[in-house]
């Protein structure tokens, strides 16, 4: 088992005041969180900073860790000494709310499992009956599975009852299908797949809510996808045939005459195939061909001789 | 413990008119009811229907209301903050797929 310094994640000195502590996850977990943050390990960090602060601001656990010594660093083998914990209370004694399920093993080894199945609570007491909680998870697709459906298997943690009493995480997996026509953002309920009940009480169920991954040369608005074609000057000012490649192969799309850059062109419907499918928009962007040839340069000097252009005529210069 | 399970679930797709009843979407989001009716009275939510009984709720609240209730919760935020800054990541999130 790994040692965390829980200082050194939230960046603070190990004299840090509450409110100094305090204040370091408030921006941390701003910059971090996972709905806000455009960082790549955003959710990771959240979490590690999360476990930080479950410990850093509880007195009796941050006194407890500050007991381990300061020697330690983060990454180093860690076992804990015995009886480490003697004249702490915490065990048992509850988690803030926060998500306990994705703590380390250290944290674990520490302070326990405690309070983390906190939905639990009475669930000992005979003859008690409750619906299972709703769960939540997100899955990532890539916007061709959006137009062709896709399964995927996904691998659940979720907390449970032990036959000792105690909440235990464990893992599943679920094959699920995608939907064709699924958007980004859009919920895929699956009954009877959440948390299981209590008692008698029925399961809850399992909420999907769909991301798409970025791709190379689509975005997605809604049901509607967008292009960025570039074209040749030739063909925007005369307008042309091209090939153009969708998410379900590619179309030949006629280019008007005098389409200036930025010009949408719609193919209607070819967009999410949703119950009211989406439109693919292609926004032409006019390529400059490169005047690294004696011919190219000539071409342009044509170009110019042959056409009085002053693009900046609007600007009155 | 892991439970392999070989079969394949098929999920029933929550459409833009799917709607929710206010005790579904509590269900859903695991929060009591005055909590929807507080980000309702803030806006972040809104049914159609005169009064609490027959309010129904688009699809898409469920993840409105997930995402409001983690910033007050993980970021210490108010119902109107939050608020604020669903709308504000909604328009980054428009603002950088049309950049890219």
């Amino acid at each position: 088992m790994q040692f965390r310094d829980y200082y050194e994640i939230m960046g603070v000195a190990r004299d840090a005041t509450q409110d100094e502590i305090k204040r370091a996850y408030r921006k941390l977990a701003r910059k971090y969180h996972p709905d806000v943050s455009k960082e790549t390990d955003a959710e990771a960090r959240f979490k590690e900073v999360g476990e930080a602060y479950e410990v850093l601001k509880d007195p009796e656990k941050r006194a407890a860790y500050d007991q381990l010594g300061a020697d330690w660093k983060s990454g180093q083998d860690f076992r804990p000494p015995p009886d480490w914990d003697q004249g702490f209370e915490f065990h048992g004694g509850g988690f803030s709310g926060a998500d306990a399920a994705g703590f380390s093993d250290f944290f674990e080894t520490l302070f326990g499992r405690g309070a983390a199945g906190a939905d639990f609570g009475g669930a000992q007491a005979g003859g008690f009956h409750a619906h299972g909680g709703d769960a939540h998870a997100r899955v990532l697709i890539d916007l061709e599975d959006a137009y062709q459906g896709a399964t995927r298997a996904l691998t659940l943690k979720h907390t449970e009852l032990g036959t000792d009493g105690r909440p235990q995480v464990r893992e599943r997996t679920l094959n699920v299908r995608i939907p064709r026509g699924v958007r980004q953002g859009q919920q895929i309920r699956l009954a009877g797949q959440g948390d299981p009940g209590i008692g008698q009480g029925r399961a809850g169920d399992l909420y999907l809510e769909v991301a798409f991954r970025p791709h190379a040369h689509y975005h997605v608005e809604g049901a509607d996808v967008f292009l960025d074609l570039p074209i040749a000057p030739w063909e925007a000012a005369l307008g042309a045939t091209v090939k153009v490649p969708t998410p379900t192969g590619a179309v030949d799309l006629k280019i008007p005459p005098g389409s200036a850059g930025g010009r949408k062109l719609r193919l209607k419907g070819r967009g999410i195939p949703a119950r009211a499918p989406g439109d693919l928009y292609v926004v032409v962007q006019v390529a400059l061909p490169p005047a690294d040839s004696a011919a190219g340069r000539a071409a342009y000097r044509d170009f110019e001789q042959a056409l009085d252009f002053n693009p900046r005529a609007h600007l009155g210069v | 413990m892991t439970d392999d399970l070989e079969s394949l679930l098929n999920g029933e797709l929550l459409e833009e008119d799917v709607e929710l009843s206010l005790a579904e979407l509590c269900q859903a989001c695991r929060v009591p009811a005055e909590q929807i009716v507080e980000l309702v009275g803030e806006g972040i939510i809104e049914p159609v229907g005169q009064g609490q009984v027959h309010w129904r709720f688009r699809a898409i609240s469920v993840r409105r209301v997930r995402c409001a209730l983690r910033l007050q919760h993980d970021l210490g935020v108010n119902t109107a903050g939050a608020a604020l800054a669903l709308d504000l990541l909604e328009e980054l999130a428009q603002l950088r797929a049309r950049r890219r």
